[in-house]
């Protein structure tokens, strides 16, 4: 069942469009990753959804409905520009900003107490934000953000600045967070998470949207037939019975077996390469090469430039 | 509502708790009291300086007149001692050199050198003495040509001082004891301090805001509560702060009060202003015996007549409105800027109306009829400082009634201009803000 759906949505700023005609929904209980160059409108759209910003045009819907006001405390946000009050006591604001959120002080006491001993930080309660380091602070923004058990999560950018201990951790916990029925939204740029987390993305270039749809199916759809070999022979012979059907991509040598990368041209299929291949070496492992969520990017990104 | 109430009650706990806000509220009145007391005790204060004063009297009029008086001691010398010391005070025993010419009955003119800056007193002091002296031989010679036997003592007797009793008629029709003198005081310490309070805590409420943007918890905190929540809780939590700390002066005022009139009972009030009057004695003796000896219970009575429950509905009053007005532009401001230098040039085109006010605070409150007076406590931006120096003197109803009136659609204007101002310009980084751009900002449509 879709959670969230955004309709056609417009957003213009001064003489900038910052969206233009974007639509798209995000599954329950799956996490929905928003790509996209700087500028291509990735925050603007997080900043619709928090209601920060109202659209130009189009609509908004969660459960089916459309968002109203209200519906405000059932988002957990982690912006991409995230800070704590530098004076106050950790433990104090974690309340206050659970408050905010429409928890009462009781149950908020509850559920930070729950998180603040899963990551170890009790001892921080009373400590102001400003002794702490900024990995610790990520550690309370994070929890200040899921304390109020929001069905959907929203980070954006939140690896940024994460150190690679904290990053894991992170990642764990969204992962952790899904499997106990939240429904999360992230943005990046960090292309390796997205291929680890996301079930879903979308892609946003210019303020277009100009792909979405499961991870999977738009790596597949990015694949160019590549394909990965391990063969046992010379690489004359292999070189020569391609011919000029086949472009080799890559080339290298070692005891175990030699490796080679080709890329076949239109026209051929998979048994035809295996058969080319098959007469001039002993084949040990043969596979298609799909593409990284980095190159799925760079390549989206440039033919939508190029037109 | 519940999260403007959440964002007042944090912020108004957030200050109050404070150990700065405790002290400062329980000092202040003392803080005040001690620097009025200082400058009191010193402008009494018998000067203590030992000096010695050269004269050198050319006119042979004072010889033997000039006698010591406190601390200062006057030593005749000769003329070749004073053409020396003339270029030589440095270093000799005298403090100045006082040079007293053969013309001084003639033209009134006498001379004082010295190498340092004299203080105010001294040279008033040796004005009166030489002027005292000629007055007297002037008018013994005047009353020896007269012929008339007893012109002295009849003269002396027609040496008058009026004191002039200001009373009040009320509506009622009762008189009641008045005094500018008091009324003044009242008015100037009205304006004073709105203009403190509306200042500070306008001031407050901007750094607020300025530390939510600077921290970027902004982001988040709106993404919990509307701006124009946030806002509203805020200043309200400011405002509130400023009417406990008031509340807490009244109090402590009250207690003060209660304690100085058990400590000026009738006697004791007497006692004082007979020394008082003593003090003042050497300057104008006939103004001293026509004062009446309870003076300070007649103050007290005074400060009694002046329409206090008006005067603390209108501090009320102006203080809120005030702040509000202000408040919300310097909100605005700290929405709008994200940097402390360009907050600092903001700052002054937007509350210059207030600063202009106090600065004719002093004129408005000598002359509380006046046009000034008038046009200030009407335009809504000086009222709350102009309209409370007059307000201790009383005025019309209408124009009282006029100038809350005005200040009121101004300031609803005010917070709704703000409040736009505010949320564009909390998520707004990196660009360098001016007026012109903040009225682009209104113009922006939703």
């Amino acid at each position: 069942m879709e959670l969230f759906e955004a309709r056609n949505v417009e957003k213009v700023f001064a003489s900038t469009k910052a969206l233009s005609d974007v639509s798209i929904s995000v599954q329950e209980q799956s996490i929905f990753g928003l790509l996209g160059p700087n500028g291509a409108g990735k925050t603007t759209l997080i900043r619709i959804i928090n209601q920060i910003t109202a659209p130009d045009k189009g609509e908004i819907f969660l459960n089916g409905k459309p968002m109203t006001r209200a519906d405000i405390s059932q988002i957990g946000y982690l912006p991409e520009e995230r800070g704590l009050y530098k004076k106050l006591k950790i433990g104090e604001q974690a309340i206050y900003l659970a408050q905010l959120k429409g928890m009462s002080q009781r149950d908020a006491r509850k559920n930070l107490k729950y998180w603040f001993e899963k990551f170890e930080i009790m001892g921080w309660w009373n400590k102001k934000v400003e002794e702490l380091s900024k990995g610790m602070q990520q550690k309370v923004q994070f929890i200040t953000t899921v304390v109020h058990k929001p069905k959907l999560l929203i980070f954006d950018e939140p690896f940024s600045g994460f150190d690679p201990i904290n990053a894991n951790l992170l990642k764990e916990e969204i992962l952790n967070l899904k499997k106990e029925g939240a429904t999360i939204i992230f943005s990046t740029h960090n292309m390796g998470s997205v291929e680890e987390l996301c079930d879903n993305i979308a892609l946003i270039n210019k303020s277009v949207k100009i792909e979405d749809g499961p991870t999977d199916a738009i790596r597949e759809k990015y694949k160019s037939n590549i394909y990965d070999i391990k063969y046992r022979g010379d690489f004359k012979n292999v070189d020569l019975a391609l011919g000029t059907a086949y472009e080799i991509i890559s080339h290298s040598e070692n005891q175990k077996g030699n490796n080679l990368k080709v890329q076949y041209l239109n026209g051929n299929s998979n048994n035809d390469l295996l058969h080319a291949l098959m007469q001039a070496a002993e084949i040990i492992s043969f596979e298609e090469v799909i593409p990284s969520m980095n190159d799925v990017f760079i390549k989206a990104v440039q033919e939508s430039n190029k037109n | 509502m519940n999260n403007t109430f959440l964002i007042l009650k944090q912020e108004y706990l957030k200050r109050v708790k404070k150990k700065s806000f405790i002290i400062l509220t329980i000092l202040m009145p003392f803080l005040i009291a001690g620097v009025y007391g200082l400058v009191i005790y010193f402008s009494i204060k018998d000067d203590t300086e030992e000096r010695t004063i050269a004269v050198y009297d050319e006119s042979t009029l004072f010889l033997g007149e000039f006698s010591d008086q406190g601390t200062t001691n006057y030593h005749f010398i000769p003329k070749e001692e004073y053409a020396q010391l003339k270029s030589k005070i440095k270093g000799s025993e005298y403090y100045a050199v006082l040079y007293i010419p053969g013309t001084i009955y003639t033209n009134n003119q006498a001379q004082l050198f010295s190498e340092k800056q004299l203080p105010f007193e001294l040279t008033e002091q040796i004005e009166r003495k030489l002027s005292r002296f000629i007055e007297n031989d002037k008018r013994q010679k005047v009353i020896e040509d007269s012929g008339i036997p007893d012109l002295e003592d009849r003269l002396e007797k027609t040496k008058t001082w009026i004191t002039l009793n200001t009373l009040k008629i009320s509506d009622s029709g009762e008189a009641k004891k008045s005094s500018s003198v008091v009324a003044f005081i009242a008015s100037y310490a009205m304006g004073l301090l709105i203009y403190f309070f509306v200042f500070m805590y306008g001031a407050m409420v901007m750094r607020s805001v300025m530390e939510e943007k600077k921290s970027r918890i902004i982001e988040v905190i709106i993404s919990s509560v509307k701006p124009s929540q946030l806002m509203a809780g805020k200043i309200i939590g400011t405002a509130l702060v400023g009417l406990t700390q008031v509340a807490i002066w009244v109090v402590l005022g009250g207690v003060g009060l209660f304690i100085v009139q058990g400590f000026f009972s009738p006697e004791s009030a007497q006692q004082m202003s007979q020394s008082l009057m003593e003090s003042q004695g050497q300057m104008n003796p006939a103004m001293a015996q026509a004062a009446e000896p309870n003076k300070v219970m007649e103050i007290m009575e005074m400060v009694g007549n002046l329409n206090l429950p008006l005067i603390m509905f209108s501090f009320v009053f102006y203080f809120l409105a005030g702040y509000l007005l202000y408040s919300s532009f310097l909100g605005a401001v700290g929405a709008a800027v994200d940097n402390d230098e360009d907050s600092q040039q903001m700052v002054f085109p937007v509350t210059f109306p207030l600063i202009l006010s106090i600065m004719l605070l002093f004129p408005i409150a000598r002359n509380p009829e006046g046009s000034l007076a008038f046009w200030c406590s009407i335009i809504p931006f000086t009222s709350p400082v102009a309209m409370m120096a007059r307000v201790p003197y009383g005025l019309p109803a209408w124009e009282l009634l006029l100038s809350m009136g005005l200040l009121v659609l101004t300031t609803v204007g005010a917070i709704f201009a703000a409040a736009k101002i505010y949320r564009i310009g909390l998520l707004m980084y990196g660009k360098k803000v001016n007026i012109k751009e903040l009225i682009k900002w209104l113009r922006y449509k939703n």
